[in-house]
């Protein structure tokens, strides 16, 4: 059996066959890792911007991704969330779950959160119906016809709105809200996901110092119940997240560590100056 | 936990004043103008001339689809330009059993309609079997529309075929449909479709009964897909809806699939536009392929725009606005109406953005902070 040709109903019973125990429906992280890439590759018009990338994301870690423009961070979530599909390699969320056979709102369901580049929120809508819609909960169109909003989601709402701050902004349409605002929303948005592993891209961009500092207590507050895998320039911030930094370039890693130890590779310091 | 039953849901949708308004509706329509046109003398004053029945009948017809058209475009961003081959499908299949109810009064004293026996048929083709019975009739107009919406919309949005992209190929699909109703051989009468309707379950389709009743079902409908739409935009499935409107990409990365919703929406609005052009062909005594050109669906979207999009009672009144206006000009001055139309389009778009409902509401906030 080979890992692309995955068979579910096979893999549970191979795993409980040989004893550690197996959930169906959760992420199995018997060993300890959330995130498998490996050898992951994607072209476009013959350009790599994935080349045979290869990344471990253990359950519970804050990861930092960095890496010059064009160095493929946004592809990679792209592939992991669905968006692009892979042209080879493989790409497992926990032990068991082939990402590469799933659609993006099936990769939602499982666990993985996003949160994009530039913030995306329904401008329309109040902030209380964006975190709304954002819930964990069955998102089938026939469920929806008859959903009806209950005190304990309500309660989940109110909980969230409290964490991102904006719980004097709750009936505002989300539109109107400032850059940083709709930041906070957009993480507000991915945590009433309840997600395992939350992707975020650029999430201080355009935030004041003040946010930014705020943000990053958030996420740190985060690791252990979740696991984090954030995307930023801002070195500021990297250094007060902590965690292992990972420097992509060219579609492949180029170097892992601590950011000290990143920021003195040979190699990085080239890439970021130029030959 | 107590949960509000669904019916309780379902009618508090709609507000207060929203059950007033519909109060009022109901009475003027199923009521008063019915009453006016049956018991008053026609040489009284207060006579409601068979034309003007027929004329709001008609124009109720169009609102229904006005509405149906809000729930894909105003709340959903998804601009059908070929919504007329829902209404044409609907009136199509409530036309084959008018056709079949005049039975051997028509010119050729034959069992079958008129244009088979000027084309030498001597047998119905297959497809109209049943089109004699009333409720397999009923049936057609339901399941048709929302059989050929179902599949197109699959394949559309299953391909993430979106917006200008969208609007073109649903032009291409209803003038694809009227060409292949205007060939004689498709089995609908050809270019000039159906008409001289005789009867609906044996009684006479002119008769002041008829009409009157016609009218009031027209009426009923429009009232109830009112307070329909009005439960389904306030839903939590309204709210994908709208979610759907602003950021796709983003409903599908926070679980949803958009392609359920807009697929149900989408087949929705075809079955509200079948009924609606059921309604019609009866009232206004044809349906021919003409129904299915691409200006009378651009028409529809022209309706909704001068109403309000997103406001399900701004598209009524943009229905009632345009064919009042139009059939004015096509009578006083019929070679000035698509000048006017076309004015309409350029000032609604520049200067109403939302719609006479969108202006009264400025109005009405503006009256407020004075």
């Amino acid at each position: 059996m080979t890992a692309h040709t995955i068979d579910r109903e096979q893999a549970w019973e191979d795993s409980t066959s040989i004893g550690h125990p197996l959930v169906q429906g959760e992420v199995d992280l018997s060993h300890n890792v959330i995130l498998y890439l490996d050898n992951v590759t994607v072209s476009f018009d013959g350009f790599r911007a994935l080349n045979a990338l290869s990344l471990n994301i253990d359950a519970g870690e804050l990861r930092c991704i960095i890496g010059p423009n064009g160095a493929g961070k946004t592809t990679m979530m792209d592939v992991i969330t669905g968006k692009t599909r892979a042209d080879r390699g493989k790409l497992f969320f926990g032990q068991t779950i082939d990402l590469r056979r799933m659609t993006e709102a099936e990769i939602a369901h499982a666990g993985i959160g996003r949160k994009f580049q530039k913030p995306t929120v329904f401008e329309n809508l109040s902030v209380f119906e964006n975190l709304e819609l954002s819930m964990k909960m069955d998102k089938r169109a026939r469920v929806s016809l008859f959903a009806w909003l209950d005190d304990d989601a309500r309660d989940k709402v109110a909980d969230t709105l409290r964490l991102i701050r904006l719980d004097g902004e709750a009936g505002r349409p989300a539109g109107l809200l400032s850059h940083g605002q709709k930041q906070w929303l957009e993480i507000g948005m991915l945590l009433m996901q309840d997600p395992k592993l939350l992707l975020l891209d650029e999430p201080v961009a355009g935030m004041t110092d003040d946010e930014t500092a705020r943000t990053g207590e958030l996420f740190k507050s985060l690791a252990g119940k979740h696991s984090l895998v954030v995307v930023e320039h801002d070195m500021a911030f990297i250094e007060q997240l902590g965690g292992v930094v990972t420097v992509l370039h060219e579609g492949s890693v180029l170097a892992e560590g601590d950011l000290a130890t990143v920021q003195n590779d040979q190699r990085v310091i080239e890439v970021y100056l130029g030959r | 936990m107590s949960r509000t039953p669904f019916i309780v849901r379902f009618l508090g949708a709609t507000p207060k004043q929203g059950w007033i308004a519909i109060a009022i509706a109901a009475a003027i329509t199923l009521v008063l103008l019915p009453a006016l046109h049956l018991l008053v003398p026609a040489s009284s004053p207060f006579h409601v001339s068979a034309y003007v029945i027929t004329l709001v009948g008609k124009i109720m017809c169009y609102a229904i689809v006005a509405v149906a058209m809000d729930l894909i475009w105003g709340y959903t961003g998804i601009l059908s330009l070929g919504h007329g081959v829902f209404f044409a499908l609907g009136g199509y299949a409530f036309g084959m059993y008018l056709m079949r109810q005049i039975g051997r009064d028509g010119s050729y004293q034959s069992d079958l309609p008129d244009f088979m026996v000027f084309l030498d048929w001597k047998a119905l083709p297959w497809y109209w079997t049943g089109s004699d019975s009333f409720l397999w009739s009923l049936l057609l107009v339901l399941v048709v529309p929302a059989l050929v919406a179902l599949v197109f919309g699959f394949f559309a949005f299953r391909s993430r075929i979106k917006g200008v992209y969208f609007s073109i190929i649903t032009q291409a699909l209803t003038f694809a449909a009227m060409l292949f109703f205007f060939r004689n051989e498709t089995g609908f009468g050809g270019n000039n479709g159906f008409t001289d309707f005789k009867r609906i379950l044996g009684h006479s389709i002119t008769a002041p009964e008829m009409r009157v009743t016609l009218f009031a079902l027209t009426a009923a409908m429009l009232l109830g897909t009112l307070v329909l739409g009005r439960y389904l935009v306030t839903s939590k499935f309204g709210r994908v809806l709208a979610a759907i409107r602003d950021a796709e990409s983003r409903v599908m990365f926070i679980g949803y699939n958009p392609l359920h919703y807009k697929l149900f929406i989408w087949t929705l609005s075809a079955l509200l536009c079948g009924i609606a052009g059921a309604l019609y062909v009866p009232q206004v005594g044809i349906i021919n392929p003409g129904e299915m050109s691409p200006a009378n669906s651009i028409e529809i979207a022209i309706w909704v725009a001068v109403g309000g999009r997103a406001t399900l009672v701004g598209p009524v009144l943009g229905a009632f606005i345009v064919n009042l206006a139009k059939s004015f000009f096509t009578v006083a001055f019929p070679e000035y109406w698509l000048f006017f139309l076309g004015a309409l389009f350029v000032v609604v778009t520049l200067w109403l953005p939302d719609g006479v409902v969108g202006l009264w509401r400025k109005l009405r906030n503006k009256g407020v902070a004075a």
